[in-house]
Parts: C-alpha cells; structure tokens; sequence
C-alpha cells in the first residue's frame, strides 16, 4: 500500500516506524516533543512513544548533540533535531572533535550511531539564520556521513537507512520542500541506500548534478530546455553529499561530455567544487566543456527580501546549462 | 545590584547552612582522622594507599622518558592522586568513566594498563583502548565537551534500567565552559544517574581559579541546578571514596546527579611543554601544598592503625618499581604501528575514496611510479 505523502509526513512516517521497530532508537531536541517539532516532523510521536523515547530538552544545542554521543556509546540510536542547521553551530565543537572521530578515537571501540536532523536551506522567508546550507562543513570532516534527500519517497527511505546505519549521519532536511509537494509513499520499512544516487532524468547534452530543492528547480529547467531547445539533460540527484557517488557522477559525465553542478550553498570551497575535481580526476578527456557551478553568491544569506536572487534562480540554471551546451 | 548581591548572600549563607559545598575532610594532614571512617574496610584504604604510590612512580618516569625523548607530551598528575584513585575505586565495573587527558591514574585503577598510557602519550591510539569489559572511554581533549557524554550514558543506563552510573572527570577551567553549564543542566532536568567529578587543582593551564570563576566554589554551582554540591578536600583519600560512593548511590537510587568539587593541587607542570614558574611562586606554592600531600598522610594513618609498616613499604616500593619499568618495556617495545592504520576505523565499513585513497598511499610508499 501506498499513499500520497508530503516530504515532512514521510519523516515523521519514518521515525515512527524506527521507534517502533527499535527499541534502542530515541529522539531528542528543542520542541520534538508536545510541539511536534516546528515542522511538525515529529508530531503524534510523544503521544505514542512516551517521553523517555520522545524528549523535550532545554535550549542547547551542544547538549542535544554531546549526551546523544553518551547514549550512542552505551548502546542507544540517539536522532537528535537540530532545530535549524545554523543553530548547529553551538555543537559543532561537538559534531567535529567527538562524533565524527569517537569510533576512529577508539579503534572500533565505541562508535556513535546517530542521525542529526536538521532542516536546511533558504527559500521559506524564514528569519535571519534560517536558510544555511553550510553542507560543505560536514562533508568536509571525516567520520560523517551527508545525506539530503529531495522528495518524500527519498526522505523516507533514506532516513531509514540513516538511523540503521552503524555510523553517523548529518540528514539535512530542505526545508522548502517539506510541503512543496506530494508524492507515493509505501507503508512500512523501506531502504534507499546512503552513498547512490539517483538519475532523475535521462538525458544526452549535459550531466546536471543538485540535490535538495535545487534538484527540483534544476529538474524544471531540464524540462523547460527539452520543451523549448531540444536539450536534454542528465539530471543526477545526489542524496548522499559523503561519501559521494562517484561511478554516478563519473558514468554520466562520459556520457554527455558536459556537466553543470547546482547547489544553493556558497560557491567557494561548495561542494559543487568537489564534484568538478572528481569530473576532472575520472572524466577530464570526455569534456567538451568547462564544468560549471551555478551556486549560492558568496555572501552571507541575506535577508528574505533578498533570499530568492540568492538561490540560484531557473533564469541563473538555465544560462549556465546553455552556455555549457553551447560552448 | 544590592538586592543580587544581597541575594546572592543568603543562598550563601542558606547553602552553608545546608552543608553544600563546605569543604569535608576526614583524613587530616597529620594522619590522624577528622570523623569516624567505618564505612571504609581497611583492605580498601591499602588498596588505595598501593595505587597511589604506583600512580606517582608512574607519573614521575613519564615525565622523565618525555624529557629523554622517548615519548611526546605528557600532561603530569601528581598531586592529584588522592582524588583520582579514591574516586575510581568508588566505582564499580560496569560504570561508564569519561575522563580527561590528566586522569590516568583513575583509569589505571579501573584496568587501563600503565603501558597503554604511555602508549597513548607516543601518539598511539592503541592507548587509549578500554580494557575488555570496562566502559572507559578515550580522554576528552577538548575541554568539558566530554562531560555532556556522561550525561548522555546515563540517560541511556537509566533508559535501559541497569545499575550503572557515569562519572566526568575534569579540572576546574571546564567549569567555564558553556558544555559545562549545559551538562549540571540537562543532569538536573532529567535527574539523571551521573556523577561529575571535578579535580579542581588551581589553575588551567596559567590562570588560578580566582580568574577562572568569580564563584568561590565549583561546588556552589550545584545550587543553579537544583542537584547536589559536595566540596571535599582532594588530597583526603577517605573524603574523596566517601563522597563518590554516596553519589554513586544517589544516582543509583534515582536521587539524581552529583557535582563533586575535589579540592586538589597540580604539582607540576600543566603538560611537560608548560613553564609553571612563568604564573606562580612553584618553590611556595609546592612547599604549601606538600604539607598536604594526599601518599604521606595516607601512610601516617596505616601506620597509626597497624595496617602498614616499613616492611610493606620497601616491598611496595620494589614492586612499583618493577611494575612501571615493566609498563616502560612493554610500551617501548611495541612494534612501530602500521602506517596504514591511519586508514581504519573512519566507517564501519571503508567508503570508495578513502579506499582510493589507502591504494594510493600503499603504492607511493613503495616507490613503484605508476
């Protein structure tokens, strides 16, 4: 059976069906519990499960993600909420100097299950400090795993396999995608598997690399282009940032011999870099022209009034995709 | 400002009254004792006395093979040995221990083997593996972060209704810490089952504690969270047992955390790069503080009870002797560590570039151009 699902229900869906498949699985963070989550991500779960597997605590980031490392090395699946990704910043010292080095540290000794979720990204006209996508941080700090999923179907299989995963995993959530749209979720336990991604749409003229709600902006250009030029676009969804998946990246390079990566995040030192190091290391002699990054400006996210010429726009994705084809 | 202060005052006052963070002493300086000690069997207080003494030979031999070179920076204890091995011998095996960079000797009394920690200190991570069927885990270097964990044990022990309690140990600067706050918080809130257990030895690094915090206590601070305070004197062995048994068991009555401030001294050093001499009078505040030497008046009260004897004493110290000259051969004898190590335990299971990466690492360490 399946339903119609919006991106936030199909969390929710999956942190219910975890709590109530594993014991050992608790969530904690700032308004999880009566509130539901501002999002809602966890609404009903303190009802069902009770508040020793739904906790409310204080207002402090460092704490949620510190006594999660405490649950996870005596044997507890602690999914801590981050109720914002740039209020993670208080737990970095957290994030970098424990959970991605306890199992390293310990040679195996005392890894540190956890998924951190946060919801991410602009484009909700949120306040200050409520659009970040700072990704490149966490994919940039070994021991972590990075995960953003772009739709419902992705989300809940992918948090799925997030919290069965023996190491930790940052799950970043895009906000504006939480009630975007809807799509077909089964009931029950299903996996998407962390480290693959997916082709979205087929296509020859040039690979399109994005992930989170970039990959639906950049997926109606992809469509636009077909319409009205004839392009086609290979559009990859990424959903795994680390490790990332490199035969995908690479196999659809070969193929078109063009590539164009898209992320809302800052374009210096973004992960977009990262991918057109990988093209350049695995698939330099297929391409018939430069790599090119249609990202976040580099500036601090602005305002809201401001935050939709931040984003890369379809006018911005679709200059440098034709200008890519075009070269 | 005059009613915060004057508030201020009377929970001074209202916590003194309440024996909160006055500072307890039952084994005085001379050896002799300030209250009846009962409760502690006498093999116990031997036991300590034995790990004490081997604590401080092994703390002196490190300090001299990093300056021989033959293992890196080491941060030094000694002082601090009647809070560590007291406080750990309070503890029971399957407690979860958090420990920070200086709390060897704590750990040697849970199992960690002497070898191992100076192993740890010759840049091996083998060193810090927790003995089979202990929870020891690897010393926290950042400073406080470590002491949300044992909170986060806790909660999981209590989760999971075993009798078990998490201990922090950290010095006095981790009381300024936000993590800190934030641990006494969460462990107040959830009435959780964990013991944090500060050493505070007068200084991190080269501010005193008068700088560190305007409070005259750490232990004071218990009164903001609503848990309890216990200020013990540090080098007082039997003040020190006593107080964590009794947090221990209010933790494992469901009575909630304790903040436990042992009130010690750092003899030496902060690590062996530090120079105390640039921050205090070492030759005044050294001779103070060795009238309160925790071994000496340990010894004196053995002696006065006939539970030692100058016998003892010369088999101990030959013992100790061999036992840190064995702990020095084994570390040293460790063969070099396989540079591919480096490469394990960063994932369960090894992901395609860090693969890429120890493939490409093998082939350029054996020279074969590719």
């Amino acid at each position: 059976m399946s339903r119609m699902l919006n991106l936030v229900q199909a969390i929710n869906e999956a942190l219910d069906l975890k709590l109530a498949d594993d014991a050992r699985v608790v969530l904690l963070g700032e308004d999880i519990g009566k509130n539901g989550g501002v999002f809602r991500a966890t609404d009903g779960l303190l009802e069902k499960y009770g508040e020793e597997r739904v906790i409310d605590t204080p207002l402090a980031e460092s704490a949620i993600i510190g006594t999660s490392i405490g649950m996870a090395v005596n044997g507890l699946i602690p999914v801590p909420e981050i109720q914002f990704l740039a209020f993670i910043f208080p737990a970095l010292d957290q994030l970098f100097s424990h959970v991605a080095r306890m199992r390293y540290r310990s040679q195996g000794q005392f890894p540190v299950p956890m998924t951190i979720r946060t919801p991410y990204g602009a484009g909700i006209h949120g306040p200050e400090l409520h659009a970040e996508s700072v990704e490149s941080f966490f994919a940039h700090t070994p021991g972590l795993k990075v995960v953003v999923p772009s739709g419902p179907y992705d989300a809940k299989g992918l948090l799925i396999s997030a919290i069965e995963d023996p190491d930790p995993v940052v799950f970043l959530e895009p906000t504006k995608l939480y009630r975007a749209f809807r799509e077909e979720v089964p009931e029950g336990l299903y996996r998407v598997p962390i480290g693959k991604a997916k082709r979205v749409r087929e296509g020859e003229d040039v690979s399109v690399f994005a992930w989170g709600s970039m990959l639906r902006t950049a997926l109606k250009v992809a469509e636009a282009l077909e319409r009205e030029r004839g392009f086609t676009c290979d559009v990859i969804d990424l959903r795994t940032l680390y490790p990332l998946d490199r035969d995908a990246i690479v196999e659809s390079v070969q193929k078109t011999g063009r590539a164009v990566v898209v992320h809302e995040a800052h374009k210096t030192a973004g992960l977009g870099a990262e991918i057109v190091s990988l093209i350049n290391e695995e698939a330099l002699l297929y391409l018939r022209a430069p790599v090119k990054r249609i990202a976040g400006f580099d500036v601090p996210v602005p305002f809201f009034a401001l935050e939709d010429e931040y984003m890369p726009t379809e006018a911005r994705i679709r200059a440098g995709i034709e200008e890519t084809i075009t070269f | 400002m005059l009613a915060e202060h004057d508030r201020a005052e009377r929970l001074t006052e209202i916590a003194k009254a309440e024996g909160l963070y006055e500072e307890i002493h039952l084994l005085k300086e001379d050896g002799t004792l300030a209250g009846p000690v009962d409760d502690i069997p006498p093999e116990v207080m031997v036991a300590m006395y034995r790990h004490m003494v081997f604590s401080r030979a092994f703390d002196r031999k490190a300090i001299a093979l990093q300056r021989q070179g033959r293992i890196g920076t080491y941060a030094p204890f000694e002082g601090q040995e009647a809070a560590q091995v007291a406080s750990a011998m309070a503890l029971a095996p399957e407690d979860f221990v958090f420990p920070s960079y200086r709390d060897h000797a704590a750990t040697m009394v849970l199992g960690q083997s002497p070898a191992n920690v100076l192993l740890y200190w010759s840049g091996r991570v083998e060193g810090i593996r927790s003995p089979e069927g202990r929870h020891i885990l690897p010393p926290s270097v950042p400073i406080a972060t470590h002491v949300l964990h044992a909170v986060g044990a806790a909660w999981a022990s209590r989760y999971r209704k075993e009798s078990a309690v998490s201990i922090a140990y950290f010095g006095d600067g981790a009381t300024s810490e936000g993590d800190f706050h934030e641990a006494l918080n969460f462990a107040g809130v959830f009435h959780l089952p964990v013991i944090f257990f500060c050493q505070n030895n007068g200084y991190a690094i080269s501010v005193p504690f008068a700088r560190q915090s305007a409070s005259r206590t750490i232990a004071q601070r218990a009164i903001a969270y609503d848990i309890v305070g216990v200020r013990v004197d540090g080098n007082d062995a039997f003040a020190v047992y006593r107080a964590v048994k009794e947090a221990r068991s209010r933790a494992l009555h469901g009575l909630g955390p304790t903040l436990i401030e042992a009130v010690t001294f750092r003899m030496g050093a902060h690590t062996t790069a530090d120079d105390p001499t640039r921050y205090r009078d070492q030759k005044a505040v050294v001779e103070a503080w060795q009238k309160r030497d925790p071994i000496v008046r340990l010894r004196l009260y053995l002696e006065s009870q006939k539970l030692w004897s100058e016998a003892d004493e010369a088999k101990l110290q030959d013992e100790v002797k061999r036992r840190v000259e064995a702990a020095v051969e084994e570390a040293l004898a460790i063969a070099p560590p396989d540079m591919e190590m480096m490469f394990d335990h960063v994932y369960a299971e090894e992901p395609w570039h860090l693969a890429a990466e120890r493939e490409e690492y093998r082939r350029t360490r054996e020279g074969v151009s590719v």
